[in-house]
């Protein structure tokens, strides 16, 4: 069967082996390095520039608070969606790529998009003010109105990422096989409980890698926050650009670099424990 | 490889069937919902990018298209850098798509074909870049770049960019190719064809499709990618650069039309590969 080993598979993998290297893991040193390194010597003086930013505290309870509130909504959302599109019968297709759609829109499309609707003149005033509900145009997204902002943000993350948490979803749905559904209804068991007994466990592992992915790009969301409340609401992502491009202090920029990777390898290594699935409970 | 979502129609289509008509119109009024909820952002944002000056600032709108013109429009690509920031994102992305099948095709046959040592730190290597912030990996290169000279140019960006999209064509072309019997190949060198002509002649044509679904992944991750392609450009930005980096001082109707030009590739390409979707992903996610 496999072939014989020879110099073959090497010379065909070494390419992006040596490309991944230079363009991944030496960065990745590069970061931490940056981040230790002031002046001359190690130290932890970029970390406590950081530290004692006057946006650092807020940055890192925006990007929490970000995160724990999109991905759950998404990933219920996104069941929701895939339950409703299995039940489906003509349309199946249609109603699919329309789903899918905002799989291929930027992260600062998608705030633009959500601009256009929440803006002072936007939409959703002129809509409330058919309502009777407001007297003129009202500000949603400045520093006055930080709730509003924040539930902004949530929309427009909910909207343009959700549809990535259904497409994984969907391909691991494909792999459940139909019989253990119709035994149970044979058994008598409910919608509900056919959900929560047979189709949420044997998800597990697309749910880990949706979970996985999704949560990584939430700590770097920024281009949602910056189309639509520029900086008026800080995040992780967002501080270590300015430090980059406007400060131009390398050294604090790779700090929050490293503070992002640190926490999205936590998700990960949380995700992998948590919701690990042995062999034997694999269809 | 095979699965497409037709394949699932049919045990679906039993079960559509027997809901009764009052659920029907429940499922139907909820996905109504969803659909809206995916379209009218897409279509507001449009009113906006034709809408122009006046149109942003009507008082109060209505959702129905008025006085829309190309005017607005060819206004903002008219503006000095506009075209050159969107030419730039063609060339970085049409670099990954180049850079992410040269290097990421081979791997994944190698993977699909051989057993060999190293073979589950190669996947090890590959799977460990989707628990970092890619992106972020751009603040170091500022340096380096700067130092080689790819700093500023959509060729750089577009190194980056690949370091997204490689682990991804990898992973897919891996299973495209598993999703091909060896026996194909085996039998063109049977007639004398040589192991590189076999896989021209045999393989090749029958992976394109899957190929060119891995290639409009990479073209949408490059195209969309803000973060890294702002950090790494001054003056030759990429349209995303570029628009985050006027964000501040431009009138809105000019991020509308930006954004609208952003929008319009991406629903274009998932619509191309919509039959890909599922298996691509649900491949590139296992």
């Amino acid at each position: 069967m496999p072939a014989r080993t020879s110099w073959i598979p090497y010379a065909l993998i070494a390419p992006s082996v040596i490309f991944l290297a230079a363009l991944f893991l030496v960065p990745l040193v590069q970061t931490v390095w940056l981040s230790v390194s002031a002046g001359d010597g190690l130290s932890l003086e970029n970390y406590r520039r950081m530290a004692g930013d006057l946006n650092f505290a807020l940055a890192v309870k925006n990007t929490f608070l970000l995160t724990l509130v999109v991905v759950p909504l998404q990933v219920v959302l996104a069941l929701a969606m895939a339950t409703m599109v299995t039940k489906l019968d003509k349309g199946r297709d249609l109603v699919l790529w329309v789903l899918t759609i905002p799989l291929g829109i930027s992260d600062l499309a998608a705030g633009l998009a959500w601009l256009a609707l929440l803006q002072n003149t936007g939409y959703l005033n002129s809509a409330l003010y058919a309502l009777g509900l407001i007297q003129g145009p009202v500000g949603w997204l400045s520093q006055e109105t930080p709730v509003a902002l924040f539930f902004a943000i949530v929309l427009a993350e909910l909207w343009r990422a959700t549809a990535i948490v259904l497409v994984i979803l969907i391909a691991g749905l494909q792999l459940i096989p139909k019989e253990f559904a119709e035994a149970a209804e044979i058994f008598g068991a409910r919608p509900w409980t056919r959900f929560t007994r047979i189709t949420l466990p044997l998800l597990k592992p697309s749910l880990q890698s949706a979970l996985i992915l999704r949560t990584v790009l939430a700590f770097e969301v920024f281009a949602v926050v910056y189309a639509l409340g520029g900086r008026n609401f800080p995040v992780l992502a967002g501080e270590a650009y300015v430090w980059q491009n406007d400060n131009q202090n390398y050294g604090v920029a790779a700090a929050y670099a490293v503070l992002i990777m640190a926490i999205s390898l936590a998700a990960t290594a949380v995700y992998l424990r948590v919701l690990r699935t042995r062999p034997e409970q694999l269809p | 490889m095979t699965t497409t979502a037709a394949d699932l129609t049919s045990p679906a289509k039993n079960r559509a069937m027997a809901l009764p008509s009052a659920r029907r119109l429940l499922l139907w009024t909820g996905l109504a919902v969803l659909i809206a909820w995916v379209l009218v952002p897409i279509y507001l944002v449009a009113l906006g990018a034709f809408g122009g000056r006046l149109g942003v600032f009507r008082w109060p709108k209505s959702i129905w298209p008025s006085d829309l013109s190309f005017a607005a429009m060819s206004q903002f690509l008219a503006i000095e850098g506009v075209f050159n920031a969107l030419l730039n994102s063609l060339i970085a992305a049409g670099l990954t798509v180049v850079f992410s099948i040269a290097l990421g095709a081979p791997a994944g046959y190698a993977l699909a074909r051989y057993t060999f040592r190293g073979q589950n730190a190669y996947r090890l290597l590959v799977l460990l870049t989707r628990a970092f912030p890619l992106a972020i990996l751009a603040l170091p290169l500022t340096v380096s770049f700067i130092r080689l000279g790819l700093y500023d140019t959509p060729f750089g960006v577009s190194l980056i960019h690949t370091v997204l999209a490689l682990p991804f064509a990898a992973l897919v072309t891996q299973s495209l190719f598993m999703g091909i019997p060896r026996e194909y190949e085996e039998a063109a060198w049977v007639f004398g064809c040589t192991r590189f002509q076999a896989f021209i002649k045999v393989i090749l044509p029958l992976a394109l499709p899957g190929l060119a679904a891995t290639a409009i992944f990479a073209f949408v991750i490059s195209w969309n990618e803000v973060f890294a392609a702002s950090i790494l450009t001054v003056r030759e930005r990429t349209l995303t650069a570029y628009l985050l980096r006027i964000l501040a001082e431009s009138p809105l109707h000019y991020r509308f039309a930006g954004g609208f030009i952003l929008i319009i590739p991406s629903v274009l390409f998932i619509f191309a590969v919509r039959r890909y979707l599922f298996a691509v992903w649900g491949i590139a996610s296992k």
